[in-house]
């Protein structure tokens, strides 16, 4: 978060007031916060719950509980390897390895240039398509190693890869 | 309209996204812009996910065309002969009346996925004129509650999300509890790898589902529900609230619906990742804003649900196939199927599999015809070796097993489960000791950790199936991977872990000898576990070069029309090269 605080509480509030502020919205508030900041700042969680009905242990416990949810902040590119049944059959690992190796990262890490994201999803739902990569919210299907690091490397060169 | 006019229908479901339908949609926008003369719209999934993109063409006269693997030259070509020539471009039309097409819809009997990427999604006009919420204006007509319920136990209809409950009788436990608040639950929480079809139905036909919940609603005197989809669906949760703003204004949602007294309003919650969710007191937890956790049963949540009331929650899958037994009749509906299992089912084929997409086939049907009439098999050289069914609660049922007919008693009787319908088509380059290790992966991550056999069994016979792979498996592994099984079976509170252990179980029982190759004779068959495996280049080598210029470590030498040779020190034993190979030179040693 900022230094500018109180801007980002601002931001915050917003949320809270569109949103809800009644102990059932948690999941719903997160998901908005998530959507402004790109992961969930603590300092977001101290505020949420001294202005609503929701406690820290509450959104704690709920933004730890749930995959989607992000404590630190992410790359402006998160790429996501399917790691869905069908996915797996057809070779997702060596997706993953491949990316891997072409960012100079590990999976679930983030480059230091904060440009990239790796991340393992469980299933995208576009299993006839697998092995599948989605970057954003576009989704690469029938994937080798080889085009799953010319993704990046389009992404690099400024094109959209296909 | 005159009468070359022709209607163009680009498939926009997730799938058809994924192969480049936005790309194809854009490139008819253009050609309008530049003054075609034509219609467009949007469709979901047809099913046919293995030819998408997908655009039908309707010719003025009301014929129709359906162009597959539509690529963006493609259209172009399509727009200026058909659209604008009046000549369809037959080579790239699929025929529906014979060949693989058609015997693969022939085989199916679609209720729920009738409209699927036949009907614009997104136009409520498109569902009103497939006869949509008539069944739901009839119930209401009648008013009465108890004849609904009546309709659907009489249909045998059972819970599609897996557990096969008669909704029936889910429906008569709510209907009988007096309270004044009740809700009706839509599970849209499809977390099982390799599952896709209640995604297809929600992005493709949103409206059966909402008119499945108000008739369910109706008859168990509910007011109030909530659809909790994956969050990983973004655009079934678009079009879920389309439908639903559309279903309001057309007063078929809302206060006084259809201008009699029945109330009902629908919400949409997403979730937030975990596979948990899909159990229905998890689902429950997670709606009213807690950690997605089970909780005892009983109650149920028919008796204290949502909120601490009355509570039916049935799958996608279930609540769109009531606006059709509504208006068919329970009769028809029973008269698909088995006797314990009526009606069809939808499943999503994907893996090894040559035509992989949607299927809706009457209960009863073999996996032989699944997987080889309509899957049309591997599409490769390579024998089918497994299929898992109902992802990691169900398990891998063989090919010698493929005489079984699909319904909920039979499927268990294989150790697998019917599930929700995913099936993944697995052949023999499928190492089965790494799949039922992919699973117990995927359950021990998703464990809430609220029973300890669920929480550190799962971890244990996770450990046990790595060092397998490894090679370093031991003999005692085996029995102490059935022992810990059998004792999570027992101590878990809810479906994940007292089913967690179903792959573990069936590949041992049908795929035993592989876990022993990979103990003692440190032999992974398959060439997946690499600890355990390398590849060779045989004498059948034609020296085509794909496998040199495919390696992604460059450890393959050879001249073209010469032998090619494996660097085994640098060699990663990926198998890119077996996978390439023309002439199945590339053996596994």
């Amino acid at each position: 978060m900022c230094q500018c605080e109180a801007k980002d509480f601002e931001r915050i509030d917003a949320i809270v007031k569109r949103v809800g502020s009644d102990a059932t919205k948690a999941i719903p508030v997160l998901q908005e916060i998530q959507k402004e900041f790109h992961y969930i700042p603590l300092k977001a969680m101290e505020r949420i719950a001294a202005t609503t009905e929701m406690t820290e242990a509450q959104l704690y416990g709920v933004a730890t509980f749930y995959s989607q949810f992000r404590l630190a902040p992410v790359g402006q590119k998160i790429i996501k390897v399917c790691h869905g049944t069908a996915c797996h059959v057809g070779g997702a690992e060596g997706l993953t390895e491949a990316l891997e190796a072409r960012l100079g990262i590990k999976d679930g890490e983030t480059t230091a240039d904060m440009k990239y994201t790796l991340e393992s999803v469980a299933c995208l739902g576009c299993c006839s398509l697998a092995p599948v990569v989605m970057v954003g919210d576009k989704a690469f299907g029938k994937l080798d190693r080889k085009k799953a690091v010319h993704i990046i490397d389009d992404l690099e060169s400024g094109g959209e890869s296909r | 309209m005159s009468e070359t006019r022709k209607t163009l229908m680009v498939g926009m479901s997730s799938c058809n996204i994924a192969a480049g339908a936005e790309d194809v949609y854009g490139i008819i926008k253009e050609e309008m812009a530049a003054g075609l003369q034509a219609d467009l719209a949007i469709t979901g999934c047809l099913g046919l996910c293995f030819c998408e993109p997908q655009v039908w063409v309707i010719d003025g006269d009301g014929r129709k065309h359906l162009y597959v693997n539509v690529t963006g030259e493609r259209i172009r070509r399509i727009v200026r002969e058909h659209v604008a020539g009046g000549r369809p471009v037959t080579d790239w039309v699929a025929d529906l009346d014979q060949g693989p097409t058609a015997q693969l819809l022939g085989k199916q009997r679609r209720i729920v996925l009738a409209n699927c990427g036949r009907i614009n999604p997104e136009r409520i006009d498109d569902y009103l004129a497939q006869g949509g919420y008539q069944a739901l204006a009839g119930v209401l007509r009648d008013n009465k509650p108890a004849a609904v319920i009546d309709e659907i136990l009489a249909s045998g209809l059972r819970g599609r999300g897996g557990g096969g409950f008669s909704t029936g009788l889910k429906w008569r436990f709510a209907f009988t509890n007096r309270a004044p608040k009740k809700y009706v639950i839509c599970n849209a929480d499809e977390g099982d790898p390799g599952a896709f079809m209640d995604r297809t139905v929600l992005e493709s036909d949103p409206h059966a589902v909402l008119e499945g919940m108000a008739i369910g609603a109706f008859a168990t005197g509910a007011d109030e529900a909530y659809i909790y989809c994956r969050a990983e669906y973004p655009l079934a949760v678009k079009r879920l609230e389309l439908a639903i703003a559309q279903a309001r204004e057309k007063g078929f949602l809302g206060r006084k619906i259809l201008g009699g007294s029945f109330c009902f309003d629908v919400h949409v919650k997403e979730g937030a990742g975990a596979f948990v969710c899909g159990e229905e007191t998890a689902l429950i937890a997670s709606i009213e804003g807690r950690r997605g956790m089970p909780r005892i049963r009983p109650p149920f949540p028919a008796e204290a649900g949502l909120f601490g009331k009355p509570t039916t929650i049935n799958n996608v899958e279930t609540w769109a196939n009531v606006p059709w037994i509504i208006r068919h009749g329970a009769t028809a509906f029973a008269a698909q199927g088995t006797e314990k299992s009526t009606g069809s089912k939808v499943f999503a084929l994907a893996g090894k599999i040559k035509r992989g997409g949607l299927v809706e086939v009457p209960m009863g049907i073999t996996l032989q015809e699944i997987i080889h009439d309509i899957g049309g098999g591997t599409g490769s050289k390579r024998r089918v070796k497994a299929v898992q069914m109902g992802g990691p609660s169900g398990g891998c049922v063989p090919s010698e097993l493929f005489d079984t007919r699909i319904d909920y008693d039979e499927v268990v009787k294989t150790g697998a489960i019917m599930g929700s319908g995913g099936m993944v088509v697995m052949d023999e380059t499928t190492c089965m000791v790494d799949v039922a290790r992919y699973f117990l992966n995927f359950t021990q991550l998703e464990s809430c950790g609220k029973c300890t056999f669920c929480r550190i069994g799962t971890t244990r016979m996770l450990e046990i199936l790595t060092r397998i792979c490894r090679g370093a498996g031991r003999p005692e592994d085996l029995p102490l991977l059935e022992d810990l099984a059998d004792q999570i079976k027992h101590t878990s509170l809810c479906g994940l872990g007292q089913t967690a252990p179903n792959p573990v179980l069936t590949t041992l029982r049908y795929f035993r000898e592989e876990y022993e190759e990979h103990i003692h004779d440190k032999k992974c068959r398959a060439g997946k576990c690499r600890a355990l495996c390398r590849f060779e280049i045989t004498e059948a080598c034609v020296g085509c070069t794909l496998c040199a210029r495919n390696c992604p470590v460059n450890c393959i030498g050879g001249k073209a029309k010469e032998l090619h040779v494996i660097d085994q020190d640098r060699c990663i034993r990926c198998g890119v090269c077996r996978d390439v190979c023309p002439v199945d030179a590339v053996a596994v040693r």
